[in-house]
């Protein structure tokens, strides 16, 4: 269970780098700043990813868990 | 004499200096995007993957990109043989039946592997070279087609896929100069 509620939700199970990474960066363009996205992750490397996206990025990764090989992230966009 | 020597000196310790400084504080313009420059050199499916996959990876965080498509490399961004990349079984110690060299030769091998591997990426829904080339495209990567290996090779402009300029090292190096990663694949 997450405290976060999603404005949107990204399913990026299945996919591998650079897939998940490249449609949470096309559904982050669609929000405005301070929605959240949720993504959903099954590429082991998305753990590692979804820190280094968001502090590229500049958006907050306000949650990152694993359960079942399933990575759930929770990013709000930030004003630019 | 003296002098100039000295000057010349005092010159190379501002610059060491500088760039001293420049290290020590990060980046010159942190407000400036990140870049990306990669050469890429290898005209087989496997030597495709990496440079298109780093460039989509960059342009997703934001980076400017650009990639120089040199020598075989070049075959990335040619419309016919973009299509056409293969896996050579020959000299590759990494197949996951290991072949002999000698049985690699043999006629059917390289379709074999090529086929393969073609497999692996349907399976894992990774895009192929020509939707990657559309993804960088979408996202403004800069692909450039090495003017050198096109006259070399007699590829002509009408031979590439739309999208790309033609440019030679010296306008790539400029590219690459404020490049924060630069990579030859």
């Amino acid at each position: 269970m997450s405290d976060f509620t999603a404005d949107s939700e990204l399913d990026c199970k299945g996919l591998l780098c650079p897939l998940p990474v490249y449609r949470t960066s096309q559904a982050m363009g669609r929000l405005a700043p301070g929605q959240v996205l949720k993504v959903e992750c099954t590429d082991p490397g998305s753990l590692a990813d979804f820190p280094a996206f968001a502090r590229q990025r500049g958006h907050a990764l306000l949650s990152a868990s694993a359960l079942d090989g399933v990575q759930v992230f929770y990013l709000r966009k930030e004003a630019a | 004499m003296t002098t100039a020597v000295r000057t010349d000196a005092e010159a190379h310790g501002r610059t060491e200096r500088a760039r001293t400084e420049a290290r020590a504080h990060g980046r010159s313009d942190p407000a400036r995007p990140r870049r990306l420059a990669l050469v890429a050199s290898k005209g087989t499916l496997d030597g495709a993957y990496p440079p298109l996959i780093l460039a989509a990876t960059a342009a997703s965080l934001g980076w400017e990109v650009g990639i120089f498509f040199t020598f075989y490399g070049l075959d990335i961004i040619h419309k016919r043989r973009h299509r056409k990349l293969k896996v050579a079984p020959v000299g590759n110690p990494a197949m996951p039946v290991p072949v002999p060299n000698l049985l690699g030769a043999l006629p059917g091998m390289t379709a074999a592997a090529t086929a393969m591997m073609k497999g692996w990426m349907k399976n894992a829904h990774l895009p192929d070279v020509a939707e990657f080339l559309d993804m960088a495209r979408e996202s403004g990567t800069k692909l450039f087609a090495c003017s050198t290996t096109m006259g070399v090779m007699g590829v002509k402009e009408k031979d590439l896929v739309p999208g790309v300029d033609i440019a030679g090292a010296t306008a790539f190096l400029d590219f690459a100069a404020d490049a924060d990663v630069s990579l030859f694949v």
